[in-house]
């Protein structure tokens, strides 16, 4: 089993119990939308932030592995591997 | 809260591009004001459900990151609730996802519990349990017009829902698409448009396709109903069969807002702009206007309003309440927020220099809400 940390910006952390990384343990490597599935199991308002009703990524989330920003590799079936970092930040918008 | 909180009060619900507001008052004149509530997220929609004497804040809530929501307070705004499993979800199989909460509707008294929503994509919701979850309904959104509805400059919606004391006859008003009306509560729909102008389209007179801005219903005539049309002013007396231009006596028929009196015949306020092309009050005088013979003669309003305006007021940024003589409330893209205790004859500002102001409700309630300062522990929506 491999453990996978997810890291979210300080502005959802509240809905977490101001956690700042969720984790979640796999065999092998997963997808990002796998592991959101897993690791905001527990947090459907945190899996309502990131993703709409859907299953997309809502526009303005960025999560990045090992530092791609995922809509750059393949979307949500971006593959993780075992300790590559997922990180989500909100994009730079609005005025 | 001791003695306040069984005294009656008036709140202002102010929603904006970048939260929530709320402002209080003992008697309509001096206001004060709390918030930001959710700062960082526009608050489109707003409904204040003061039926079995409790008093629910419900918030339609849109961060441009984490997407739309609903929240409710039961204690005025000192804290908010965010149902877990999501107020409004497009369910399985619509391939649909919320963009915006455009309307909260608190039934009537006799329906305790029934909220109906108007949204972003075009749909109509209903909720049985005091807004906290909500179902599509699907005779409107399974409707074979559905394709041929488009989007205002505000985005697609349905944004007024209007239910008659029956509970059976259902008008709505959507950009575009015009106003569709329900006999059987929602369980089916037509379009009701007829004279109703369409000046934009190669056929100005479409069954539906009319880009209606705001529809409210008559305090106590039966199937009466105004409209505030992008151009054009009507009222309809036979539930939407027909509509007959009422812009007669205003200095302009272009607009979003159309309130209605809670309970006197023939009374109602528009907020009037000079045009689509120029979305500035005429003459840049910011006025209000209001019939009390359903739109045969208007007189303006503009005591304590400023004579020199260039910001719009949006549909859901105006709002009565139920109080004798009854208040007016209305607040402006700028920011500014007026309130009138008699019927607009007379405003006072309330606020200024608030974020682009898209939803205004007021209502008297028991208790005041929490705080009068910027809280630093206000909910955004994280």
């Amino acid at each position: 089993m491999a453990d996978f940390t997810v890291l979210l910006p300080g502005v959802l952390q509240p809905l977490v119990g101001g956690q700042s990384y969720l984790t979640a343990s796999a065999d092998g490597a997963v997808t990002v939308g796998q592991l959101l599935d897993t690791v905001t199991g527990d947090y459907p308002v945190l899996a309502r932030r990131l993703r709409d009703e859907t299953g997309a990524l809502r526009r303005y989330v960025n999560i990045y592995v090992n530092g791609d920003e995922i809509r750059r590799v393949k979307g949500l079936d971006t593959e993780v591997a075992a300790g590559q970092e997922v990180l989500i930040i909100q994009s730079v918008a609005g005025g | 809260m001791g003695t306040m909180a069984t005294a009656e009060s008036y709140v202002i619900a102010i929603g904006t591009k970048k939260g929530l507001w709320l402002a209080n008052s003992p008697d309509r004149k001096e206001w004060s004001l709390s918030g930001p509530h959710f700062l960082m997220s526009e608050i489109p929609s707003i409904g204040i459900d003061t039926r079995n004497g409790n008093t629910r804040i419900m918030v339609g809530v849109r961060s441009e990151h984490w997407g739309p929501t609903v929240a409710h307070s039961d204690d005025l705004g000192a804290t908010w609730t965010e149902p877990e499993q999501g107020a409004i979800k497009f369910p399985n199989g619509t391939d649909a996802a919320l963009e915006r909460i455009w309307q909260i509707y608190p039934d009537a008294d006799s329906r305790p519990g029934v909220v109906w929503a108007g949204c972003e994509p075009i749909s109509v919701w209903k909720s049985t349990d005091g807004g906290e979850h909500f179902e599509l309904n699907r005779g409107l959104w399974d409707h074979p017009h559905r394709s041929e509805w488009g989007a205002g400059y505000g985005g697609a919606a349905a944004h007024s829902i209007v239910v008659d004391p029956s509970g059976e006859k259902v008008h709505i008003a959507m950009s575009t698409g015009g106003v569709y009306r329900s006999l059987d509560g929602g369980a089916s729909w037509e379009p009701r448009n007829k004279g109703i102008s369409a000046y934009f389209m190669p056929d100005p007179n479409p069954e539906f396709g009319q880009c209606v801005h705001k529809i409210a219903a008559d305090a106590a005539v039966e199937n009466r109903l105004y409209a505030q049309n992008h151009h054009g002013v009507y009222r309809t007396d036979d539930g939407g069969e027909n509509w007959d231009s009422i812009a007669d006596g205003l200095p302009a028929d272009f607009g979003f807002v159309m309130l209605t009196h809670p309970r006197r015949e023939g009374t109602a306020w528009v907020i009037p702009l000079k045009a689509d092309g120029e979305r500035i009050p005429p003459d840049s005088k910011l006025s209000v206007h209001r019939t009390d013979d359903a739109g045969g003669t208007w007189k303006e309003l503009h005591t304590g309003l400023p004579d020199h305006e260039y910001n719009a007021v949006l549909r859901d940024a105006a709002s009565v309440d139920t109080a004798e003589p009854t208040g007016v409330y209305f607040g402006t893209r700028g920011g500014a927020v007026y309130a009138s205790a008699d019927e607009g004859e007379t405003f006072t500002e309330v606020a200024s220099h608030l974020p682009d102001v898209l939803c205004v409700r007021a209502a008297v309630v028991v208790g005041i809400p929490a705080g009068t300062e910027e809280k630093a522990d206000a909910p955004v929506l994280g």
